[in-house]
């Protein structure tokens, strides 16, 4: 299983709205999730909904590393891929 | 404390005559959402009309509890009118806040950027929480597990959520709060805004909101026994009335704008709809004391706070319980106050259903667009008795009036009784 940034898009709609500033569908890999005008506790719901749909353990998921949707893609991938990798 | 207050008889000097005229605290922008109209437009013409927005219950299946009706917005979607990046985060009591605040500012055209981050405060009422969040989040812990309760659930059901997401969305850092004082909250917040200018505050966004209609908040509100469960929208909540029966739950959002009188007029205020001129409030002793209630005493102490007497007072906007003995209470207190029959009397919230945190506040901005277009908007349904018990309720349509001083009343189960006077600032 693969985790991709139009994943997240999809996610971060359902459960935190559009972005305050910019639009989602456009190139916001890299711009930080505080720029986009989501904050912690939008971000925890957004990691809370990453674990029920993929599974992927997010307790221990370093907050303050994780501040662009590439690097929370990233992050999700290098778990799926981990977790893959154990069965 | 003297229960022989004689304040209505010997006006003081301790109210309007002692404030300076500047620091008079004035409505410079008015905004509700109610069951008979979204915005203040839609609301005053149905409420002017004596249209009602009473009805079946459609939020959810309400055949098997035995409340029928409420008064429910309907039309109301949130992403019409918020951005979406709270729709998630936000119980639909916050999102009617929140939108009320924006209609109020833009009906006062007060922009909080203008001012200094810290010269805007918020004070809001709230009686239920956000229960409908409360009651979805429940869902999800029980059937689904904890995993799946949301993160906004730290906030989101709060009394007090409301005055922080218009904080946040305004920019208001000044001191803010929440009063969750019942049914009566919405005339305390006008209160505590009125401190908050007398120190200094430039203006303060204050009101009430509340969305009961829901399961939880139902059952919630059943358990003081003072619910309706008539079936019939026009007859259901019928206050002063022999068929009284309990109120009706409604849902709402009414916010305003206060501002200092010479501030707003050197900023050049669109306008001016009135001054609070008077507050007053009570608690009732435990009925076990046999000790009478004090809702008269209220209204005493928000008069003397105005340096006015009864005799100044040209409408009531009273609290309208619908139960037999407190029908009979409040009836037994205007008169006490005013003589029989000496003063109108109106309900315009049987219109609408007790909107909790919002009603209060929603009378006091018809009180204030009654002063200004010179009417009394009238009752529906109900108020048979009304003659019989010394009242001369207003019914069957509007009364053009020449209207200065209103005085709106409210209670709140447990003994709450909250009284403001707001008047015509010539």
């Amino acid at each position: 299983m693969n985790f991709s940034l139009d994943g997240l898009r999809t996610i971060l709609r359902a459960c935190a709205g559009e972005p305050e500033n910019g639009d989602l569908d456009g190139e916001v890999a890299a711009i930080t999730f505080e720029d986009l005008g989501y904050d912690s506790i939008a971000l925890l719901e957004t990691l809370s909904r990453i674990e029920q749909e993929y599974g992927v353990a997010v307790d221990e998921a370093p907050m303050d590393e994780l501040t662009t949707p590439q690097a929370l893609v990233d992050y999700v991938n290098s778990r799926l891929a981990r977790e893959t990798a154990h069965v | 404390m003297n229960t022989g207050h004689t304040a209505a008889q010997e006006p003081t000097a301790a109210g309007r005559a002692a404030t300076h005229r500047d620091a008079l605290p004035v409505f410079t922008g008015l905004a509700v959402a109610a069951p008979n109209g979204l915005g203040t437009d839609a609301f005053w013409s149905a409420t002017r009309k004596g249209v009602g927005g009473i009805g079946p219950i459609t939020h959810f299946d309400a055949g098997a509890y035995p409340v029928r009706v409420a008064g429910e917005i309907h039309g109301f979607d949130a992403r019409e009118h918020i951005p979406s990046r709270l729709v998630p985060a936000t119980d639909r009591a916050t999102q009617l806040s929140l939108v009320t605040t924006a209609w109020a500012l833009g009906d006062a055209e007060l922009d909080p950027a203008d001012f200094g981050e810290f010269d805007g405060s918020v004070v809001t009422a709230n009686a239920v929480g956000g229960v409908e969040f409360i009651q979805r989040e429940l869902q999800s812990l029980w059937s689904k597990g904890p995993r799946y309760v949301t993160a906004y659930m730290s906030y989101a059901w709060f009394y007090g959520v409301n005055t922080g997401q218009i904080s946040i969305r305004h920019q208001l850092k000044g001191p803010s709060g929440v009063v969750v004082t019942g049914q009566v909250g919405g005339i305390d917040a006008l209160a505590q805004a009125r401190r908050r200018l007398r120190d200094g505050q430039r203006f303060v966004v204050a009101g009430g909101a509340d969305a009961p209609v829901c399961p939880y908040g139902l059952t919630a509100g059943m358990t003081a026994g003072n619910l309706s469960t008539g079936e019939d929208p026009d007859t259901a909540y019928a206050p002063f009335d022999r068929s009284a029966r309990g109120h009706v739950p409604g849902e709402g959002s009414a916010m305003m704008i206060l501002e200092p009188l010479g501030a707003a007029r050197e900023r050049g205020a669109r306008h001016i709809y009135g001054a609070l001129t008077g507050y007053g409030a009570t608690f009732d002793p435990h009925p076990a004391t046999g000790q009478p209630p004090t809702l008269a005493r209220a209204a005493r102490i928000a008069l003397d706070d105005a340096g006015l007497t009864p005799d100044d007072i040209d409408v009531v906007f009273a609290d309208g319980a619908a139960e037999a003995a407190a029908d009979r209470a409040e009836a037994t207190a205007l008169v006490e106050l005013f003589g029989p029959r000496r003063v109108p009397v109106t309900l315009p919230k049987t219109m609408t259903g007790r909107m909790y945190g919002a009603g209060a506040a929603t009378d006091v901005v018809s009180a204030l667009l009654a002063i200004r277009d010179g009417e009394i908007p009238p009752t529906i349904g109900g108020g048979d008795l009304a003659g019989e018990l010394g009242l001369d309720l207003v019914t069957g349509g509007p009364r053009p009036a020449r209207l200065d001083h209103a005085l709106v009343l409210a209670r709140g189960d447990g003994g709450f009784n909250s009284a403001a006077v707001v008047s015509r600032v010539p």
